[in-house]
């Protein structure tokens, strides 16, 4: 499959990727973490979960905006804002000091952020999920 | 400053995540493959950091913005889901244990070994 990918696309979703990391640090500054458990990257990653399967499934949307704004706010926007290597790293710096708080911080990632993907695949106004 | 250096990383980390996800033929695989490399290369950018070998301008700009932005738990989620929702049950708790035993025990190994 040869795909040839627009210099214009590829802008737009490192313009979506800025924003989208800003605002993860932004979460990562506002939020004092009391260094036990890393609530900043899980917040972030669970918004970020029911905004993205919200969007993708919004057709509506989807035909209004352009492709480069659509692909800029879904790659690029919340791609770069929910995180999976922090989220890793997170798990192994909670492992050190308990288990106990390593597996209830990679639980509600995983199960919360699919559950909250499953959310917003839902409620989004699909015009393929009309007839079904 | 540090907006900026964690700016610059998110605008490449995006884009090679992209990149990727359109280069392999189905896109859990790219997503798959970038979040492994990403954690890979964030653990041991980790312990240089918490050495104190690196300097917290390179932490925000690799770690924070490129590892950060080229992985992605969202896409990871919603990939997830439909392949659940396409009856791919098998393939989708591979998917899910996969990127979790590989991600999480290769920083295991680094933070430990190292």
């Amino acid at each position: 499959m040869s795909t040839s990918i627009s210099l214009k696309l590829v802008f737009a979703v490192g313009i979506g990727g800025m924003i989208g990391a800003i605002s993860r640090y932004s979460i990562a500054l506002v939020i004092v973490e009391d260094s036990i458990f890393p609530f900043a990257t899980l917040i972030a990653n669970l918004i970020g979960c029911f905004l993205l399967s919200y969007l993708l499934n919004h057709h509506l949307l989807k035909d209004k905006l352009t492709p480069e704004l659509f692909t800029a706010l879904t790659t690029g926007v919340i791609g770069s804002f929910t995180t999976f290597s922090t989220f890793a790293v997170e798990v192994i710096t909670t492992w050190n000091t308990s288990i106990l708080l390593a597996i209830i911080y990679l639980t509600s990632n995983l199960f919360g952020g699919l559950a909250l993907c499953y959310v917003g695949y839902r409620i989004s106004p699909s015009i393929r999920r009309a007839t079904s | 400053m540090n907006f900026l250096l964690v700016a610059c990383g998110g605008f490449l980390g995006s884009i090679l995540r992209f990149y990727i996800s359109i280069k392999a033929n189905k896109h859990f695989l790219g997503t798959w493959i970038a979040n492994i490399t990403g954690s890979t290369m964030l653990g041991f950018l980790f312990h240089f950091y918490s050495n104190g070998a690196i300097t917290d301008g390179l932490w925000l700009l690799v770690g924070v913005g490129f590892c950060g932005a080229y992985t992605t738990f969202s896409t990871f989620g919603n990939e997830t889901i439909q392949l659940l929702i396409a009856k791919k049950y098998r393939t989708a708790l591979s998917y899910v244990t996969s990127s979790m035993i590989v991600s999480i025990g290769v920083v295991g190994l680094i933070v430990t070994l190292l």
